[in-house]
């Protein structure tokens, strides 16, 4: 008996008990499903957190003035900051063993015009440091040039959601924006990042020389009077040790600032980088931890795979006999049972695939959740399923297969 | 050349740690066309000889010859070759497939020579024309009345072309008439020169037959040639008087 036939016997076999073969896919398509939306939410969770380490810049520590609130908002008027453009030099300058570059920042916020249009955003006075610690490249025009750093010119780069909701489709080089008093050109627009790990619009920002910034756009408050700055950004070098380069900077500034080993710091150190990994390897357990809880209920369905194999095996003894009687090998039975169950769980697993596509899709869609398929995923689960068919499979198809032709033809 | 000889065929069948003899040595020769009834009351051994005359089971001592091939020690697989070539069976409750139509039922043995499909529907159509079912090939056992049934496993066991009809106890699960009915089918059957044995309790069925083979513990206890009845002409005189 060829292989073909008893693949026909065996569908047949499943097309005349419909509701059952229907019920017993379930629990596969169930738990195929299950685990294609937990292995595209996880994974859709660990995309984002690599997507938002990339748009950080590899490598990155920043530094927060103790004055200064994590974002720095409030401390941009008043209070002068307890760290300085110079520390940033310093840093740059003392630690090239750790450091690539380091860029002081001085932030500020407020409502930007041009022309008709406005928009409330943060701006940065930033030094060429800035582009390279955040690995942010132009899409449109230059970067300052140092004459403009040093005069503090009124010039500006832009990011994409500023140029966009000022400007519209229209290109903002050359165009004239105001922040408060101060008129400045708009030399250069920001390659799109995304979003920031906190969820903010990356884009949404002024870039303006540090100089400008201080002299001209803030120019009225203490900070002008400083070369103090809010924070300051770090490029560590590759593979350097973060916890060792965190000391060293730590160990640097306490002197600058002279510091008694009495005195706490008067300044924030936050390892980015580190931050996001740690986030990164607890989303990798997580997924992990939600495909093991789904892969549960693919187990639970090829267990129900195996009791309804059983079952049928009892019920249709004198079947198997009479099938032992008119020829049938023992292997034609085996293959037979076999087939039923790889075909059951291997349908299931289809339709599971395509279930769970959809429900990764509707909760992409309804909950806003990232979700990443990727097709190994896809392949595994319909692989996990047949797999499940066999091994589920082959217990009762053995039982089946080593009936004794009599016992089977007498069973009542 | 007989088309089964059988000799100093026994088994004996394990309970718990004591072997328990059902077939005691048993040696008889059955010639090709005959029909032979086979008696005795349960426990008698006559359902152990019709597993070994089918190749249902392996005897425990002795040897078997069917159609000239020693089949008394082949394995698992070459037996099934046997069932599925040489040997036609029908029982007592039919055992046909349920919700499958009788064309398929009939085509089965065909399935597992690995005949191809239209072959297969095309000789198990010939054989239910045969038994009086062309018309019904697309009906499901539950479809047919009993008679019918047993009339579909007939063609199922004829479809093979084999050597052998083992019946038991054909007639077990029918009315009288209708019993008659199928007798007078096989004895036809028998006529075009298939050979058939048919194990029954019933002494009207045998007397059907042309030979009657009793078994009593384990052995033959009369063997004996018989004046067969016959089946069409009782189903005549059956339907003339009602």
């Amino acid at each position: 008996m060829n292989f073909y036939a008893t693949l026909l016997v065996a569908l047949k076999a499943l097309a005349t008990n419909k509701l059952r073969s229907a019920l017993t896919m379930l629990g596969i398509i169930i738990g195929v499903a299950a685990v294609i939306v937990m292995i595209a939410v996880g994974g859709g969770a660990r995309a984002q957190v690599e997507a938002q380490i990339k748009s950080l810049g590899s490598n990155l520590m920043m530094i927060f003035s103790a004055s200064a609130s994590f974002t720095g908002a409030r401390a941009a008027v008043g209070a002068a900051f307890t760290i300085s453009e110079d520390d940033a030099y310093a840093i740059a300058r003392e630690l090239p063993e750790y450091v690539v570059a380091a860029a002081p920042v001085l932030r500020g916020s407020g409502q930007i015009v041009a022309g008709g249009a406005n928009w409330s955003t943060s701006f940065y006075g930033v030094t060429p440091e800035y582009f390279e610690v955040r690995e942010w490249g132009l899409a449109e025009g230059r970067a300052f040039e140092a004459a403009e750093l040093n005069g503090a010119a009124k010039v500006a780069i832009i990011g994409k959601t500023v140029a966009t909701n000022l400007f519209g489709e229209e290109s903002p080089l050359d165009r004239t924006i105001r922040i408060r008093t101060v008129p400045l050109t708009v030399v250069g627009v920001l390659d799109a990042k995304g979003q920031s790990p906190g969820g903010s619009d990356l884009d949404d920002i002024v870039l303006l020389p540090i100089t400008t910034a201080r002299n001209r756009v803030l120019g009225t408050t203490a900070v002008a009077k400083s070369r103090s700055v809010g924070s300051i950004q770090i490029k560590l070098i590759d593979g350097v040790d973060g916890k060792a380069a965190e000391e060293a900077v730590r160990e640097l500034l306490r002197q600058r600032h002279r510091l008694q080993p009495d005195q706490e710091d008067d300044f924030t150190l936050r390892n980015m980088t580190e931050i996001l990994q740690t986030r990164e390897e607890s989303s990798r357990v997580m997924a992990l931890l939600l495909a093991a809880v789904a892969s549960v209920s693919l187990l639970v369905g090829g267990i129900g795979i195996m009791n309804i194999m059983l079952v049928s095996v009892t019920e249709r003894t004198r079947e198997i006999g009479l099938r032992r009687a008119v020829g049938a090998r023992a292997r034609d039975i085996l293959l037979q049972f076999l087939v039923e169950s790889i075909t059951l769980s291997l349908i299931g697993g289809l339709v599971g695939v395509a279930l769970g596509i959809g429900g990764a899709e509707l909760i992409a869609e309804w909950a806003g959740w990232p979700i990443r398929l990727v097709p190994t995923t896809i392949l595994l689960a319909v692989g996990t399923a047949s797999a499940i068919g066999i091994f589920f499979g082959w217990y009762p198809a053995r039982q089946a297969a080593h009936l004794s032709p009599i016992e089977a033809l007498r069973h009542e | 050349m007989s088309l089964i000889r059988v000799e100093n065929l026994a088994k004996n069948y394990r309970l718990g740690d004591t072997e328990v003899p059902a077939l005691r040595g048993v040696t008889l020769t059955i010639e090709r066309g005959s029909f032979v009834a086979v008696m005795g009351p349960s426990g008698s051994g006559k359902s152990t000889f019709m597993n070994l005359l089918g190749c249902l089971d392996t005897p425990s001592a002795g040897r078997y010859w069917l159609d000239g091939d020693l089949v008394s020690q082949l394995d698992d697989d070459a037996l099934s070759r046997v069932r599925n070539r040489k040997i036609g069976f029908v029982f007592q409750h039919f055992n046909l497939l349920p919700r499958t139509s009788a064309l398929d039922n009939v085509a089965l043995p065909l399935l597992y020579r690995g005949v191809k499909a239209a072959e297969r529907q095309a000789r198990a159509a010939r054989r239910l024309a045969q038994v009086g079912l062309a018309e019904r090939s697309g009906h499901h056992p539950a479809q047919l009345s009993g008679g019918q049934q047993q009339r579909v496993a007939i063609a199922r066991a004829l479809v093979g072309d084999p050597a052998l009809i083992l019946a038991d106890e054909p007639t077990g699960a029918l009315d009288s008439r209708t019993g008659i009915e199928i007798m007078t089918l096989l004895q036809e059957l028998n006529r075009e020169g298939i050979t058939i044995v048919v194990v029954t309790h019933e002494h009207d069925i045998a007397a059907y037959a042309g030979r009657i083979i009793h078994f009593r513990d384990g052995v033959v206890v009369d063997d004996a040639l018989n004046a067969s009845r016959d089946a069409s002409a009782d189903l005549a005189a059956l339907t003339a008087v009602s």
